[in-house]
């Protein structure tokens, strides 16, 4: 099939027809790079959304309390449910088949001090086993473990942020931070993929807190995690299980549905999941659009160069030109611009895309990228509709009669 | 050369059918230079156009040069078309982009022949015509006379056994329309066949041959005293 003599006849078709030829090239190069930066944008608005949700351990539940809204047992309505130490330890003496972590945790907001510098932070009152559910990643130091839970230390678990808002250059390990005047050692700094909220948070152990409080024993908060490899069916019996075993140890009625609070953090991903999906198809949709409208402007300049070539084409014809030659004149020269141009429009848009980097994060857009098979085989399509869309028009261009084509207007 | 005997065309137009040749019988010999004439609607050009095998006919035999043309399909017309026939028209049909050089070998490239060797044989038919500084111009570059002399360059090129001419001067005025006349009675003496489509009486007397058509029919076919053009030129 190659034949250098063609190819010459179609780089001088190519060169005499400028316009032309930059229209055509320009349209393909347009629709794939519209294609490519999209379908990266999209994926960019992906990423974004699994961090900002994905970050915390998705089998977790998480039990918080109210105040019932039915008499039972002789208790009045409206009565405050409180979890207390002895739940967590019920907790784990009842559900050892599907529990895999559990810690309280318990909130306070304080102002935190070291120096001079000063700020509030919510505290977090946890046990060891609560590093799992955050995801919390250590940076200096260590996290707390059962001696800081047993002897009720003032040890303190400082997030990053923390550490550069109080200590500044000074590095934290070792020294003292006030929290509400009480003297706190900072025994390690940790971060958090989840975002600046979750840098500036102070862990302290749940006894240490109860102890600030008057000995109390009481918790807000628990956090559970059933084992992963249960699935999320079975967890959904087990967050049955626990709500009614809950419910009678603090004798609420078993129909209120109130007093006792479960978040199933699994279900929550599982929806943010199917939004992820959707929100796939969409960019998905969005690029076929795209591509489609990058299709029909091939087709229609193609449609218009046969048309202004019908003239040219009856000559060829009436000096010997077969149909299958006229055919594959046309054919070759626009599968020619079209690759090349598709080609350069896949590589601006990779380019640009790889040096957007993470300026866009304050559009929701993170690390967009199109991985290369994707933009290769858009850019295939684009090529193989260009050619289709180029032999109709050829094709019924070169069975028109050289004398229908040769007439004057 | 040419034996055509018995060739009826019609063409649809709408519910009417139009009989445009109602039985022809026309030959010509090898190295005749004919004119045919005759008014618009007298099926001069639909003759020319069978001939060339740019249109098909529907009743009768056609014989070019001892072959049967029949069973016309695009490729095999193409193929005739660039080995015996080599066209001349009214409005030149030049390739715009095209330099006088390339148009010239054009016919050439469809029937194979290296580049190299295609410009040689190109360049010296565009000095047959006398334009052989003019090979780099552009159509737009030339003057009428000077495309239709390019045109017949290239008809010229493919070295065909006849050479179809439609109105050749037909878009020229009357000093240049014989300059081409000149060309083409030069080529005709070195033993071209030529058939020339005209309604120019005084072109017409430039031929060795007369053919009229009226409604379809031939109602004048004779032999004429040449006028050579050169003694207007």
């Amino acid at each position: 099939m190659f034949s250098l003599d063609r190819w010459q006849e179609i780089f001088q078709t190519i060169a005499k027809n400028k316009l032309r030829t930059f229209l055509s090239g320009f349209t393909v190069a347009l629709g794939i790079f519209i294609f490519i930066i999209l379908f990266g944008f999209g994926n960019g608005l992906k990423n974004t959304f699994k961090e900002e949700f994905l970050d915390d351990a998705t089998n977790t539940l998480r039990l918080f309390t109210g105040k019932t809204s039915k008499a039972y047992k002789g208790f009045k309505t409206n009565r405050q449910i409180e979890f207390k130490n002895s739940d967590i330890e019920d907790i784990k003496l009842n559900f050892p088949f599907y529990l895999q972590y559990i810690t309280p945790r318990i909130t306070r907001y304080a102002t935190s001090s070291y120096k001079n510098e000063s700020n509030r932070y919510p505290t977090q009152g946890v046990s060891p086993s609560h590093q799992y559910f955050e995801k919390t990643i250590m940076m200096n130091g260590r996290y707390l473990n059962t001696n800081d839970i047993n002897n009720k230390t003032k040890n303190a678990v400082i997030g990053r942020l923390v550490a550069r808002d109080l200590f500044k250059q000074e590095k934290p390990l070792g020294k003292y931070i006030s929290l509400e005047g009480v003297a706190f050692k900072v025994i390690g700094v940790f971060q958090d993929e989840g975002g600046d909220n979750e840098e500036r948070v102070i862990f302290i152990p749940y006894t240490t807190r109860q102890l600030l409080e008057k000995s109390t024993d009481k918790i807000d908060q628990i956090l559970v995690s059933f084992k992963p490899e249960l699935g999320s069916k079975i967890a959904l019996i087990f967050e049955k299980k626990l709500r009614l075993f809950l419910k009678s140890k603090k004798s609420i009625d078993p129909k209120d549905s109130k007093g006792i609070y479960i978040r199933n953090v699994a279900q929550r991903a599982s929806q943010n999941d199917q939004f992820a999906s959707v929100l796939q198809y969409i960019v998905t949709f969005v690029g076929l659009g795209t591509l489609i409208a990058g299709i029909i402007g091939i087709s229609n300049i193609m449609v218009f160069v046969v048309k202004e070539r019908t003239k040219e084409l009856g000559v060829r014809k009436a000096l010997g030109a077969t149909p299958r030659s006229v055919i594959a004149m046309i054919l070759q020269e626009s599968i020619f611009i079209t690759t090349l141009s598709g080609v350069i429009g896949m590589i601006i848009a990779i380019f640009i895309l790889r040096n957007l980097g993470d300026t866009l994060d304050k559009f929701f857009i993170r690390d967009p990228y199109v991985d290369l098979s994707t933009a290769i085989f858009s850019t295939f399509i684009l090529i193989i509709f260009g050619a289709i869309a180029g032999y109709i028009p050829a094709k019924r261009a070169a069975s028109i009669k050289p004398i229908v084509a040769l007439r004057d207007e | 050369m040419i034996n055509i005997e018995n060739l009826h065309k019609s063409y649809k137009m709408g519910s009417n059918t139009l009989h445009v040749l109602k039985g022809i019988d026309f030959k010509v010999e090898e190295g005749e230079l004919v004119a045919i004439m005759g008014s618009s609607g007298s099926g001069k050009s639909t003759l020319l156009n069978i001939v060339g095998m740019l249109d098909l006919l529907d009743e009768g035999q056609y014989t070019l040069d001892g072959v049967i043309i029949k069973d016309l399909d695009e490729t095999k017309a193409a193929r005739y078309r660039n080995k015996f026939l080599g066209f001349i028209f009214q409005s030149f049909n030049l390739i715009n982009y095209k330099n006088a050089l390339e148009n010239v070998s054009l016919p050439l490239y469809y029937q194979g022949i290296k580049r190299k060797e295609r410009q040689e044989v190109a360049l010296s038919y565009l000095e047959r015509v006398g334009l052989k500084d003019w090979a780099t111009h552009l159509p737009s570059e030339l003057s009428g006379g000077q495309k239709q002399r390019v045109a017949i360059a290239r008809a010229m090129a493919a070295r065909p056994k006849v050479l179809l001419a439609d109105e050749p001067t037909g878009a020229l005025d009357t000093t240049t329309s014989y300059e081409v006349m000149d060309l083409i009675q030069k080529i005709n003496e070195e033993g071209k066949t030529i058939l020339v489509v005209t309604h120019e009486e005084d072109i017409a007397k430039m031929c060795k041959r007369i053919v009229r058509l009226k409604d379809g029919v031939i109602v004048e076919d004779k032999k004429v005293n040449q006028v050579l053009a050169s003694n207007y030129v």
